[in-house]
């Protein structure tokens, strides 16, 4: 077996495999999904060739596979599972049984809109659809951002003070099926940036412990408030965990929370997550070769959601717009509404965009339509 | 477990076993069953119906109820041969 770092080409779901393969988990609950199933697939690869000593289990559901996830946890295990669109759905019922009980799980999510009508291409409604259940979000803009967010993910969820899932998020088929070259880290460097797990509670009849119980209205406030606790210190730990993974590997993505591109003199601006992340880049930087003041924030982290980082962003900026893959039918986009609610004591417009819904095209030109929308002074509109 | 001062151990764990004996079901009675052991046979249906084991055996072979764990379902009533269980509702 070869355990040194190598580069090779690989998909946004391969890369996703690789680094979860180096963080060594022991048990991989799997149920696939279009487009996340390349994820199942390599991992039951990597079991077979035995290069993953995992017990692969091959559930019924995604509602099965996230009951395993958490039991898998209450044994004391690292553990992953990956899934999208419904299938991310039909967990919904476990993902706060798996968050409330403080288990640092990690689940890739392969973006997908959720049906209906039915569609299998990439919006993001299946995880902001899941934004209020304790689980901690990334997007990833590149194969090796997705690679190198898991190893980041379990460190952060493993952290004492943070004991919190998370949710590394990649676009469908706009990163989960696109090839991009990937540096494959060394096993040595990983396990010494992320030790084995040390479960705080697990299943141990020498030990007697139980495990998700009844929280009757004289403790389930306090639970939950533990959560959002947990929450804020991840927000703390997000750019200290960057830090280091920096020191070790010679890559950053902002601080962790966000990225700042072009940001310094700014006066208008994009915030977006994912892969029109990388479409932004290139309109700011045609923008600005014609002397525009124009600039883009990554949003790496949706949850915790990194308010103050956002509100000093965009303090000096006349107006952002918000490209959201999203709406909360009624309402408007989960990313405008968090934005609007950190900027509102500062002058900086905020304009939703919603983009994107069920795999439509967010190109360049679309996103230049923002700009001048936002230099018009005009409202946000959906970005057919 | 009402009388206990609250602890908010991480994740909701409970970190001993028999937790669930401290947690006094009783409370959630309405209608509070009595034996009269004047008229009672001793045959036992009562304590083999009892969907909560709340009842048991004394040493003279007459059954007695715990309150704290008896719901009030007054299945014991409805079971017993010679009508020697009656109920009230439960005054608090």
């Amino acid at each position: 077996m070869i355990f040194m770092s190598k580069k090779m080409v690989m998909s946004g779901s391969e890369a996703i495999a690789e680094a979860v393969k180096l963080c060594k988990p022991k048990v991989l609950p799997m149920y696939p999904i279009t487009p996340s199933t390349l994820v199942p697939e390599r991992l039951s690869d990597f079991v077979f060739n035995g290069e993953l000593e995992a017990e692969m289990i091959h559930v019924e559901s995604e509602h099965s596979a996230a009951s395993a996830l958490f039991g898998a946890y209450a044994t004391g295990v690292r553990a992953f599972t990956a899934s999208a669109s419904n299938g991310i759905a039909l967990m919904h019922e476990i993902l706060p049984i798996i968050s409330s009980a403080r288990f640092p799980a990690v689940m890739s999510v392969a973006n997908r809109t959720i049906s209906g009508p039915i569609n299998i291409w990439n919006d993001h409604s299946d995880a902001m659809s899941e934004r209020d259940q304790g689980w901690i979000q990334f997007y990833c803009e590149s194969s090796q951002e997705a690679f190198d967010t898991i190893l980041m993910a379990y460190k952060l969820a493993e952290k004492e003070n943070v004991s919190l899932p998370v949710m590394v998020c990649i676009d469908g088929f706009a990163l989960s099926h696109v090839y991009e070259p990937l540096q494959i880290e060394d096993q040595k460097k990983v396990d010494s940036f992320l030790p084995a797990y040390k479960p705080e509670n697990h299943l141990d009849p020498k030990n007697p412990k139980s495990f998700g119980p009844i929280a009757f209205p004289n403790s389930f406030f306090e639970f939950h408030e533990q959560e959002q606790v947990a929450m804020e210190e991840a927000l703390k730990e997000i750019p200290k965990i960057h830090a280091e993974f920096k020191k070790e590997f010679g890559r950053k993505y902002g601080n962790g929370l966000i990225d700042l591109i072009d940001m310094k003199d700014a006066k208008y601006a994009l915030i977006a997550n994912g892969t029109s992340v990388g479409t932004a880049r290139v309109v700011v930087e045609k923008l600005r070769s014609e002397g525009k003041k124009v600039g883009l924030i990554k949003l790496k982290t949706f949850r915790p959601f990194p308010a103050e980082e956002i509100r000093k962003a965009c303090k000096n900026l006349k107006a952002v717009g918000i490209i959201d893959r999203h709406v909360s039918l009624g309402s408007e986009g989960a990313i405008t509404l968090d934005v609007k609610s950190a900027l509102k004591e500062e002058k900086c417009k905020v304009e939703g965009f919603i983009s994107g819904l069920g795999g439509r095209d967010i190109d360049t030109k679309r996103l230049i339509k923002v700009f001048e929308t936002l230099k018009k002074g005009e409202k946000g509109f959906w970005l057919k | 477990m009402a009388t206990e001062k609250l602890k908010f151990n991480k994740g909701a764990v409970i970190n001993e076993p028999g937790s669930t004996k401290k947690y006094k079901t009783g409370d959630w009675r309405t209608f509070k069953p009595s034996i009269d052991n004047s008229k009672c046979i001793k045959c036992g249906k009562c304590w083999m119906n009892c969907p909560d084991a709340a009842i048991s055996k004394d040493k003279n072979g007459f059954f007695v109820i715990d309150y704290d764990y008896c719901k009030g379902c007054l299945i014991c009533e409805k079971e017993c041969p010679v009508k020697c269980i009656t109920h009230k509702v439960e005054e608090k």
